[in-house]
């Protein structure tokens, strides 16, 4: 039997989901209702392990057991690939988020006009090849004022570019969303009339106010980063990507036990961001800009 | 020399045929309490937008203390500003929020940690130092906001609605706490509300606006007994309207509804001729004793408003009369459709003569008061 609408905190949203079980109860009586959403249930994790447990299977096939982990753990290139990519990553990271939360917040309190315009820019990603990028950049990079592309450390900078364009459609989301939850203008100008200036409010208002919105965006561009293939072998850059890419063409489990690893590594880093999530006072994690309790 | 003066002050925002804001002109002296009051849209927040700097006028001056702060930017102008959406930093404490603008000056951990104490000792929350923007009652929050706007010291301090998201009893405390505070500190105050009973209670003087022009400007008492343009007198208080005609013009003898009453002063308009008679609710009162002018009618409503009791009056099918009284718990109103008898002395009764509409009455109320 379904519990009465309790009205008091979260009251309207208990009444509205209590109502809306026991409509649906009604009509497809209680015990059709049940199975009907466990075989989803099942159906859905199904879908998202199997895939996983194949894989998990076919690597622990290599003799003795474990080998393929205990390979892929001694290749001292598996820690300089995963080191290197997590390095420009986290510069990306760092990039991007320079970029886009200053654009972001000045398109949302002056320009907001210009909102469309931007969120079109940062899309191009999605339109615009990696390979095309990659030969754009390296015919653009190789002569003139900056050939980049003719030395290691400038194709560093040319693959850290690319990967801030990639993770702007990310990155500008993430911020943009975060800073739908904030009233900015009201905060900016809070700002202003004690006397700071726009920088001091971005760095001490703003940005804290969207730890968790950078953090989301900041986990996708690692993904991204850890994951991608393309740039990083037209750069020839010793990415994490063509390391897979070369481990899946010249062994046979150790390329499955290196995608286990990497999607281990995937689950901790979202666990990271729900705990910081969760620890942040007020500020991105619980924001309340007006509301009176 | 007046300390905040804001002279020919016009907004006119881009794409807007209209001006926001025209012809402003206001001078205030240090440490009085000015309220704009207004409608929706009638340019009160975007006039002290001005004067924060938040936004720029298009045309005149603003003076504070004899500096020209027209172009200057919003936070080098030492003007302190409370939100209607509080507007607190909900990633730091309520220390933190109230020392902020003492940080961006760079005054030494000390002297912000015993600044920040007195202001919490001054708003009444000094054990919520600690606590976060979320961790505190709408009424803390904006008194934390309030306290944060003053930390600076600033020259002059802006409120634009700050009481309007509260419920009305913290309202009503929290403003005789802003009113003590700005006492208290001496500070020149401008406050934004479209509350007429908030701006009567708190300011030193009023400026009524509407449709982006000053209508009137005057301490309380002045905008509610001497209204200047008909907007004021139908914005501030209630007039009641009543269909007349003239019996004895020379002697100020009206009849309302084939009731006969005396008017303050005599009527040129001939026998017969139509007239409207204009009366302040407070100037009614429920039987005989109210003034020599008596008026028999049946009760229509009545409305409890807490202190005082709205009672209306039919007097005839186009005459209807409201009238005030205080509540106590020895009065008995009137029911719904008693016959009663209301009172009011001559010279209350203000005769205009020569109109048909409500407003053009209300402007003859007003040119004749």
């Amino acid at each position: 039997m379904t519990a009465p609408p309790r009205v008091g905190d979260r009251g309207i949203q208990t009444a509205i989901s209590s109502a809306t079980a026991t409509a649906s109860t009604t009509r497809r009586g209680p015990s059709g209702s049940r199975i009907a959403s466990w075989l989803i249930f099942i159906l859905a994790m199904l879908y998202f392990f199997l895939p996983l447990v194949a894989t998990l299977e076919f690597s622990l096939r290599a003799k003795p057991f474990g080998a393929a982990y205990t390979n892929t753990l001694k290749d001292p290139q598996f820690f300089a690939s995963l080191g290197y990519s997590f390095v420009v990553g986290l510069i990306t990271i760092i990039t991007s988020t320079l970029i886009i939360v200053p654009t972001a917040y000045w398109v949302r309190l002056r320009l907001p006009r210009l909102r469309p315009i931007v969120e079109f820019v940062t899309l191009m990603p999605f339109v615009i090849p990696p390979v095309i990028l990659a030969f754009g950049l390296i015919r653009s990079f190789s002569k003139g004022f900056l050939p980049l592309a003719g030395s290691q450390r400038g194709s560093d900078v040319l693959l850290v570019a690319a990967y801030t364009i990639l993770s702007f459609p990310y990155m500008y989301r993430a911020v943009d969303t975060g800073l739908r939850t904030i009233d900015v203008r009201s905060l900016t100008e809070a700002g202003h009339s004690l006397g700071a200036g726009t920088l001091r409010i971005l760095w001490s208002v703003i940005f804290p106010n969207l730890r968790v919105a950078i953090l989301s965006g900041a986990f996708l561009t690692l993904a991204i980063v850890i994951g991608e293939f393309t740039l990083a072998l037209y750069l020839a850059r010793p990415a994490f990507g063509p390391y897979l890419q070369h481990l899946g063409q010249n062994a046979s489990y150790e390329p499955a036990a290196v995608s286990l690893i990497s999607f281990g590594l995937t689950w901790i880093a979202m666990a990271f961001i729900a705990l910081l999530g969760r620890t942040s006072r007020g500020a991105g994690g619980r924001v309340e800009v007006g509301g009176a309790r | 020399m007046s300390f905040l003066v804001l002279q020919g002050i016009q907004k006119r925002f881009t794409g807007s045929a209209s001006a926001a804001v025209e012809d402003f002109n206001l001078a205030a002296e240090k440490g009085e309490f000015v309220s704009f009051l207004g409608p929706s849209g009638c340019g009160k927040t975007t006039t002290l937008r001005m004067i924060a700097g938040f936004e720029l006028p298009t045309a005149g001056t603003i003076t504070v203390g004899g500096n020209d702060i027209t172009h200057r930017p919003a936070n080098r102008r030492n003007v302190g500003m409370v939100f209607q959406s509080y507007a607190l930093f909900p990633n730091m404490s309520v220390a933190d929020n109230i020392g902020f603008g003492l940080r961006v000056r760079k005054r030494p951990k000390d002297q912000i940690r015993k600044r920040v104490g007195e202001l919490l000792e001054l708003i009444n929350l000094p054990d919520k130092g600690g606590r976060y923007p979320y961790q505190l009652s709408g009424g803390q929050q904006q008194r934390v906001a309030l306290a944060r706007a003053l930390a600076i010291e600033p020259e002059v301090l802006l409120l634009d609605e700050p009481l309007s998201a509260l419920d009305a009893k913290i309202r009503v405390a929290l403003r005789k706490e802003i009113r003590s505070i700005q006492r208290q500190l001496g500070i020149t105050t401008v406050y934004v509300t479209h509350d007429q009973e908030e701006a009567m209670s708190l300011s030193d003087r009023v400026v009524v606006m509407s449709e982006g022009r000053v209508e009137q400007i005057g301490p309380p008492p002045e905008i509610y007994n001497f209204p200047a343009t008909p907007f004021v007198a139908s914005f501030v208080g209630t007039l009641n309207l009543l269909p007349a005609v003239v019996v004895d013009g020379t002697a100020a003898r009206i009849s309302v509804a084939d009731q006969e009453i005396r008017g303050s002063r005599p009527v040129t308009t001939a026998g017969r001729g139509r007239v409207t008679v204009a009366l302040r609710p407070e100037a009614v009162e429920l039987g005989e004793g109210g003034g020599e002018n008596r008026l028999r009618g049946t009760i229509e409503d009545v409305s409890f408003l807490g202190s005082i009791v709205r009672t209306r009056v039919k007097i005839a099918d186009d005459a209807t009369l409201s009238f005030d009284q205080f509540n106590d718990p020895a009065l008995t109103p009137p029911g719904i459709g008693d016959m009663v008898t209301v009172s009011f002395p001559a010279e209350a009764t203000l005769v205009l003569e020569g109109t048909t509409s409500p407003d053009a009455a209300i402007e003859q109320a007003i040119a004749e008061s």
